[in-house]
């Protein structure tokens, strides 16, 4: 229970309390300046709290009921797949044979480690449609910088050093521009048609001899299929290009449509929204890369191999990108996520099926009090623009912040920039029908006090920890640490 | 009926109904037929959680863990202890469940964790700000190259050899992308040999990486490699070990101008490699272009303390190809985990730990080189790694190592080939002076 | 909106003022209305030589960030140092902030920038 407390950390020390305990050191002691010299060590004390256990428990608890996760609500926030983040993942990872394994030990004493890596690689691809995985990547930004990497290590094999270009939509994440942008490309922005889709036409005028590949999230970031799906496929592929696909909204169509089979050569997951492992208020995420058969070769080492009944870490990769992260990526999130596999099995199809489902039912409650700008079925999310245009004043941040109130974490709000006063809405299948009817009621409520009361949404936040914050107070006087007089 | 999808047959039909629909199949009329998959994927389950917990049980057991083996592994990766709160405080589901703190009234769990994350990292350091985390210790080192060269319009970075190889690998794969070359230091005697490292650094140096202490767990002097590098107007950039700066002077102190390392010994586990903690503290100056997200500090409209991202125009969600990194997640959980280690150990604490690591390393030293069979590689201070060197191949003492339940070093060989048969020991607070009596009596024997 | 007469305006919403051989650049009305609230302005260094079209700087505001074109070539003489720490100037008096002074080395290039007049008839359009 939230109970006013405003306290930081340091606030709470006090001189010579501690929540630590250590045994005493049961080797013979030697003065620390006979082991290291003494113009090498600290001579200060370090400038860190002071404080009980009990103190640091109730402090951490406190500052808990100051946040909101999918435990604690609805949370439709588009493009981030914010659905439940089952319990038995959490155990599954703390076991003592997964979390407590060093990196560098032999392979023969981690050879349940290297089959989970194995059998999640193989489900993964088969998901995708791919030949091969690559667990390394951190996160989802981080995977595009490795199929980015993959792409230009292709052409570079074939001597094809003119492609410098990859093709970005205009609706596209901004880790696509800026992946490109880290990886060395200069980027050709394509436009959206109408109905949020890549326009062929100017598809077709960007493609040269110059582009390295076209990055795609299908469906789109307005949560809508590409129709054109063949025709851009081939368009790139035709021009030397190759295909990426970021797989950001791949919880709409797990088991239906595999990237793989639609024409994508290269994709990364995002293991922390598809497969349900939970975000932590901004990471570890997980983003591995899936390659078709002949981009193998580049994919980063070690690949996990099965040679008979062993596993082993293969680092004989001669075209291999090389290492893009220490060690072999977040093994803690692939445990979470293999065990989530499990749990489903072919019956990911019905996860997708009824993320769908729910976003489409959603979207047809909502369309009512408010702009829904492109009127057709949609996957697992859709974006409107705002409240109904008779509506003047009140804008999607308005809107978003009385939410708060009502206890629901807003939508992702002014994405995709193509559409004005966005409002991103994936409710996932996590979802009962209650909940998203509740959701509609509380939106329409919303929607009149709007009319009737817009003071009242201006204002909100009325009922949470803080109110609205001032950040440009923020990013113009920064203050990023503690300091004892401010 | 999953468990995890509360919608029943019944509801879907009645909602389909509501939009329209006849059958699920419409809401995916979109997607061309020839597209669709005509069969069932091809992946194991669906089980029950009993059967789950039965299968994940059997292949974790297949792996030795460090409750099986006593380690004295390290290398990159420590075998610390860790607190039994800090699991319990960052299992509360509000901070685990929760997205990137986007709307801050009801973030500020999550914000003001990391507001104190960074005060505690940039004390630790001795910088003047940290932002909210990296990847790991290897990407943060990359992104802090990648500063350095925007930052001084140069394109050639100096890393000395005695920084992690892991680490070298990542700094190189990612400056290829960007056409930076890397000149690397070859080392002297376990130290960077400084003679070789004033003539590569020159005014086409963006930036100067070293690892305090290095690979091979030697406190390194690094006031010689500070001036040639500020002289030649570079970023001084430090990997760092957070728990060795319990008792060492701060890389601030150094006059670093950049600090990057692994986080993960501050109360996360092994996790056979990750998830880790990249931290990134530099200096004011050089706020404007640090990498990633970053709290701070202002008030909401009552004038009450709120925290708040900041610096966001930085970053790609709004600067698209232009922005300072394309990282987006960060470790915030891992981040989260930190600053509890931190506040349990306190002031107190952190140099304690620093303590037991330098005596029990020392001692577990003295003990391993005392009849001469394995020889010191180096000579020079370290912290709580050390190298050794004999006539055995290192991979052969391994196994006979784990013959008896113990996980040995880190095999120096492979990655330095001048090193061969050297084994780089860890001994952390965790070892007890009978595992390391016992460590020396096997290593007798071999 | 305001548009001062006297000045000249460029494409991109910069504002030209010249002294003798010395130009003055800021952003205008325009530009820091639809920038929305500054909070750091990045300035270039005295002694950079910048041609036209070169980025001088760039304009961040809390959900923005704009890079700035030089709309002159000239070498860097002096930098508004005030606007470092009181980045809000810039949002108040637009055209009392200027940014750079940069000495001109191709006066020409100040014919093909705006009057006020064609600048306000500009701004109409793009609105």
């Amino acid at each position: 229970m939230y109970t006013g407390y405003d306290k930081l950390i340091f606030e709470v020390s006090r001189e010579g309390r501690k929540a630590y305990s250590l045994p005493k050191c049961d080797v013979e002691e030697v003065e620390l300046d006979k082991l290291i010299p003494s113009e090498f060590l600290n001579d200060k004390d370090l400038d860190l709290p002071e404080v009980s256990e009990v103190d640091v428990v109730r402090h951490y608890t406190q500052l808990s009921t100051k946040n909101y996760g999918v435990d604690s609500g609805f949370y439709p926030l588009g493009s981030c797949t914010m659905k439940y983040n089952p319990k038995i993942n959490e155990d599954m990872a703390s076991l003592p044979g997964f979390s407590k394994i060093h990196p560098y030990q032999p392979t023969e004493t981690v050879q349940g480690a290297l089959e989970l890596m194995y059998e999640l690689e193989q489900s993964l691809a088969e998901i995708a449609g791919m030949e091969r995985m690559t667990l390394q990547p951190a996160a989802g930004a981080h995977g595009e910088l490795v199929g980015l990497m993959v792409i230009k290590a292709y052409h570079e094999k074939r001597g094809d050093t003119k492609r410098t270009k990859i093709i970005v939509p205009d609706s596209a994440h901004g880790t696509n521009p800026a992946s490109a942008a880290v990886a060395g490309f200069d980027i050709v922005e394509v436009k959206s048609n109408k109905s949020g889709a890549v326009d062929l036409e100017d598809l077709k005028s960007v493609l040269n001899d110059e582009i390295a590949g076209l990055m795609l999230t299908n469906p789109s970031t307005l949560g809508l299929f590409e129709t054109n799906m063949k025709q851009i496929a081939d368009l790139v592929h035709e021009a030397g290009g190759l295909l990426y696909y970021d797989g950001a909204n791949m919880n709409a169509i797990m088991g239906i449509v595999r990237p793989g089979d639609m024409g994508f050569d290269v994709l990364h997951y995002n293991i922390h929204k598809t497969f349900s492992t939970p975000h932590g208020g901004g990471g570890p995420g997980s983003g591995p890369v899936g390659v078709r058969k002949d981009l193998v070769e580049f994919l980063p080492t070690p690949l996990v191999e099965k040679e008979e009944d062993k596993y082993v870490l293969n680092y004989d990769m001669p075209n291999s990108i090389g290492k893009i992260k220490s060690f072999y990526g977040h093994f803690g999130m692939m445990v979470r996520a293999y065990t989530y596999i499990l749990s489903n099995g072919p019956g990911l199809k019905e996860a997708s099926q009824k993320a769908v489902l729910n976003a489409n039912y959603l979207m047809n409650k909502l369309k009512e009090k408010y702009y829904l700008p492109i009127d057709q079925v949609c996957k697992h999310e859709f974006v409107l623009g705002g409240l109904n245009k008779e509506i003047l004043g009140i804008s999607t941040l308005d809107v978003a912040k009385r939410m708060l109130d009502y206890r629901y974490h807003p939508p992702t709000v002014y994405f995709p920039l193509i559409v004005s006063e966005a409002m991103m809405i994936e409710p996932t299948e996590t979802e009962s029908v209650e909940t998203l009817d509740k959701f509609v009621e509380v939106m329409n409520k919303i929607a009149d006090e709007a009319k009737e009361n817009p003071e009242l949404l201006k204002n909100a936040p009325h009922d949470t920890p803080v109110r609205r914050i001032d950040e440009a107070k923020a990013a113009r006087n920064l203050v990023l640490k503690w300091e004892k007089n401010n | 009926m999953h468990r995890y999808i509360p919608n029943t047959d019944a509801d879907a039909k009645k909602m389909l109904e509501a939009i329209g629909a006849n059958s699920i199949d419409d809401v995916f009329k979109d997607i061309p037929k020839e597209l669709i998959l005509d069969r069932e994927l091809n992946v194991d389950g669906p089980y029950s959680e009993m059967e789950i917990i039965n299968r994940m049980c059997k292949l974790s057991n297949k792996n030795k863990n460090t409750n099986d083996l006593t380690c004295f592994l390290g290398a990159g990766a420590y075998d610390h202890y860790i607190p039994s709160i800090v699991k319990h405080l960052a299992g509360r589901s509000e901070f685990y469940t929760a997205y990137t703190p986007y709307q801050p009234e009801i973030s500020q769990g999550t914000l003001q964790a990391i507001f104190e994350y960074q005060t505690m990292m940039s004390n630790l350091t001795g910088m003047d700000v940290t932002n909210a985390s990296m990847y790991d210790g290897a990407t943060a080192c990359a992104e802090a190259a990648m500063m350095a060269a925007d930052k001084k319009k140069r394109k050639s970075i100096v890393v000395s050899e005695t920084v992690n190889p892991e680490t070298r690998k990542v700094l190189k794969a990612y400056m290829k992308l960007h056409n930076i070359e890397i000149v690397e230091v070859p080392m002297e005697g376990g130290v960077t040999d400084l003679e070789k490292l004033k003539s590569a650094v020159s005014k086409e140096t963006a930036g100067v990486i070293v690892q305090y202490p290095n690979f091979f767990g030697i406190v390194e002097d690094m006031s010689e490699i500070e001036k040639v590098t500020h002289e030649n107007k570079a970023l001084f950039i430090n990997y760092v070990d957070p728990i060795a700066l319990g008792i060492l002077k701060s890389p601030g102190e150094l006059g670093a101008d950049i600090v990057v390392g692994e986080g993960q010994s501050l109360g996360s586990e092994l996790n056979y490699g990750g998830p880790y903690l990249g931290f990134f503290a530099t200096t004011s100056k050089l706020v404007r272009k640090i990498p990633g997200r970053v709290v701070g500090q202002s008030e909401d409209v009552d004038g009450k303390r709120a925290f708040v991202l900041t610096l966001q125009a930085r970053e790609q969600h709004i600067r698209r190809y232009k922005a300072t990194s394309n990282i987006c997640s960060n470790q915030g959980l891992v981040a989260l985990m930190a600053s509890i280690y931190l506040t349990t150990l306190g002031k107190k604490g952190i140099r304690e730990i620093a303590m037991q690591n330098v005596q029990k390393a020392h001692y577990a030293f003295k003990e391993l080189t005392k009849s001469g069979k394995f020889k010191p590689m180096f000579d020079k201070p370290f912290f709580n790694e050390f190298a050794l060197t004999s006539d055995i191949e290192s991979s052969k003492v391994n196994e006979e190592l784990l013959n008896h339940n113990i996980l040995g070093g880190y095999e120096l060989g492979k990655e330095y080939s001048q090193l061969e048969n050297g084994l780089l020991v860890c001994v952390t607070e965790k070892r007890t002076k009978e595992e390391i009596d016992k460590l020396a009596k096997v290593m007798e024997v071999i | 909106m305001k548009i001062v007469e006297g000045l000249l305006y460029s494409n991109d919403h910069d504002w030209v003022k010249v002294e003798g051989d010395k130009a003055y650049i800021g952003i205008t009305d325009f530009a820091q209305n639809s920038l929305g609230e500054i909070v750091y302005i990045e300035l270039p260094e005295v002694d950079d030589e910048l041609d036209k079209g070169d980025v001088f700087g760039v304009v961040e505001s809390v959900k923005a960030a704009s890079d700035s074109y030089t709309p002159v070539s000239g070498t860097v003489v002096e930098v508004n140092e005030d606007l470092e720490d009181s980045p809000e100037n810039a949002n108040e008096d637009p055209y009392g902030s200027w940014i750079l002074a940069v000495e001109l080395s191709d006066k020409s290039e100040l014919d093909e920038l705006m009057n006020h007049d064609e600048y306000k008839e500009f701004c109409e359009k793009e609105e």
